[in-house]
């Protein structure tokens, strides 16, 4: 039974830049079910990068609030969000954001060592070992960053994002630095970590890319301005 | 508990990662402890050395010596020394009948000759001494004998030789019985002294001779003045007390009034030693202070490397930080890895230390004390600069915004 994942009511986001007030969000509404798979689309000033960050829990709202999980997490502070951002989301980046001269077995056993779960050092391993295999990566688990081709390091990535097991992947243009064929490679794990029930959100602003998930939404000028359903979804 | 036990264990995992990821700045970060470390040991070690030799010669010199030298005279109304000795034999022989506190006395002078013995000839002092000297210089003979009260009152022509002067005129080393000139005339050596070394100006105390004084001043030197007085009290503590003594009679003996300024000098053992203690005392404390500013730089060297890392390491921290790491798990990284790199730097400055004090004490044959107040207190330093010099960096890092930093290129 899906049920409310992400609810969003009234988001507001204001920068002060100087004396120049930013309105990023203005006054935004989005809910996701468990088992999406959404794309957040919309040009760049948008307000969507402002979004993904509130809704990774990297930043607060000036106003409105969003629960996840039934929880509010509008107002946490510093260290509660990171509690959150460890237990209940994995990030993949457009930049991979892999530590460099580091092992992959070593990079994905990172959030786990920052875990409010006492895991031990073979639970780390094993546990990384896994989460490598379902993204294929066979292999190349003690190979570092500068040895791996882009398409390899995103599956790192993603592979880090899943181990310990989030209720929810936030993609922030996954795709953004690799080739078309890749592309399509990284998107088909999306697609098949979603029909194994996870929930996906991605941040693109590429409509080929868009179309692999099963929603899509449109922001422009910090609010939602379309929200369809994708009838045939593009399979990766 | 046991939660919080293994985080803090996870965060030394991801601190010593971090470490060995960069091992080049790792150990360039380290190389200020290191040089610090070890500079404050070995200057430790050489300055305890120094002092501790300065002790052994003051303690081989006898610690009841006093000597007497002729001093600045006063003659029409114009002070200073005039050249001229005023000590004579009978002021010598006035202490040692008058002056209780007093155990031994020696009249001394000197003259340096070129001494002669068969084929072999040697350049060297020759001391007139009385039968006392043995016992106020704590020095006996390792040969023979040293000469009699007979020898002092008849001025026989007998020598006790020094051991480098023995060395040099009878390398076969049977010095005892044979005939020296000194200055042409013939003595006997009747003894040969033990080896004593070095004094603190580095001179070589065994180049020279002891003669009576009587001998070398009628056949030497034809003079009645004598050029100093050696004396030694009974005991240790009565080094003042025979002092005292000694100054009251010979101003009686040179009526000079109580409180005008004598024309002899007195020094003790006692007043030597403090002097060359007090010396090496503030090059103990100016070396010192030399390397604790080493030291000191060394932990701004780990801060700037440390400040340098964070900022170029910014990226890696909003990693962490959008991956879960909360802030102090960010601080707790940083000050782990400043502490841990100054640990290990003042570890192996440790060893440099001790290493090169060895080796300065092996090739430079320096008398070379390493003490574990040294090595503890350093290392403790080190400590200390590490968590002092890493906190600011640390802090900084931990107080990142995890968005600004996932930006940073």
């Amino acid at each position: 039974m899906p049920r409310r994942f992400i609810e969003i009511r009234d988001l507001v986001k204001i920068y002060t830049m100087g004396e120049v007030e930013v309105r990023a969000l203005a006054g935004l509404n989005l809910d996701v079910e468990t088992g999406e798979f959404v794309a957040i689309m919309g040009p760049s000033g948008s307000g969507k990068s402002t979004l993904m960050n509130i809704v990774g829990c990297l930043d607060r709202p000036t106003s409105g609030t969003y629960l996840l999980d039934s929880v509010d997490v509008s107002t946490l502070g510093r260290d509660e969000r990171a509690v959150i951002r460890n237990a209940k989301i994995g990030f993949v980046f457009q930049s991979f954001n892999l530590l460099a001269r580091t092992t992959a077995v070593e990079n994905v056993e990172l959030p786990m060592l920052y875990g409010e779960l006492g895991w031990s050092r073979e639970q780390r391993h094993s546990a990384a070992l896994d989460a490598l295999h379902r993204v294929s990566l066979q292999g190349r688990e003690n190979s570092q960053p500068s040895q791996l081709s882009g398409g390899q390091q995103q599956r790192v990535a993603i592979a880090r994002a899943l181990v310990t097991n989030p209720a929810i992947l936030l993609a922030d243009e996954p795709t953004g630095n690799l080739d078309s064929r890749t592309s399509e490679e990284i998107m088909g794990i999306f697609q098949k970590l979603n029909d194994e029930g996870k929930t996906v959100v991605l941040i693109t602003h590429e409509p080929d890319i868009a179309q692999h998930a099963k929603r899509v939404v449109t922001v422009r000028d910090g609010l939602i301005q379309h929200d369809e359903a994708i009838e045939q979804k593009r399979i990766a | 508990m046991t939660n919080s036990i293994t985080r803090l264990g996870n965060i030394t995992l991801v601190g010593l990662r971090a470490i060995a990821r960069n091992k080049m700045r790792s150990s360039l970060t380290m190389l200020g402890i290191i040089i610090g470390v070890g500079c404050v040991i070995v200057v430790v070690a050489i300055g305890a050395g120094a002092s501790q030799s300065i002790q052994n010669t003051i303690n081989s010199l006898g610690s009841n010596f006093v000597m007497i030298f002729p001093g600045a005279a006063t003659s029409g109304g114009m002070r200073g020394f005039t050249g001229q000795s005023n000590l004579t034999v009978e002021d010598a022989d006035a202490i040692k009948a008058e002056a209780p506190a007093v155990a031994y006395v020696s009249p001394m002078v000197r003259t340096n000759a070129q001494v002669v013995a068969g084929e072999l000839n040697w350049g060297t002092q020759v001391w007139g001494a009385g039968v006392d000297w043995p016992f106020i210089r704590a020095w006996n003979v390792a040969q023979g004998s040293f000469f009699t009260d007979q020898d002092v009152r008849v001025a026989t022509k007998v020598a006790v030789l020094g051991n480098t002067v023995a060395d040099s005129l009878f390398p076969g080393g049977d010095a005892v019985g044979q005939t020296i000139r000194i200055k042409n005339v013939p003595f006997k050596v009747v003894g040969v002294l033990e080896r004593k070394g070095g004094n603190m100006m580095g001179q070589d105390q065994d180049d020279q001779i002891v003669a009576p004084y009587t001998t070398v001043m009628k056949r030497l030197q034809g003079q009645s003045r004598i050029n100093m007085i050696y004396a030694a009290s009974a005991s240790p503590d009565k080094v003042q007390e025979a002092e005292d003594q000694m100054d009251a009679l010979l101003r009686q003996r040179h009526r000079i009034a109580r409180g005008a300024d004598p024309d002899f000098n007195m020094r003790s053992q006692e007043e030597i030693a403090q002097t060359s203690q007090q010396q090496m005392g503030i090059l103990k404390t100016l070396l010192l202070s030399i390397a604790a500013v080493s030291l000191f730089i060394g932990g701004i060297g780990i801060m700037n490397i440390m400040l340098v890392s964070v900022t170029e390491r910014t990226r890696e921290i909003g990693i962490r930080m959008a991956i879960g790491a909360k802030g102090r798990h960010v601080m707790l990284q940083f000050l782990f890895e400043a502490v841990t790199l100054s640990i290990v730097g003042g570890l192996i400055g440790v060893l440099l230390g001790v290493g090169i004090s060895s080796l300065v004490a092996k090739f430079l044959n320096w008398p070379i004390v390493v003490s574990t107040a040294s090595i503890v207190l350093s290392f403790g330093v080190a400590g200390t600069v590490g968590v002092t010099f890493g906190f600011f960096p640390a802090l900084k890092a931990s107080q990142l915004d995890p968005i600004e930093a996932l930006r940073y290129e």
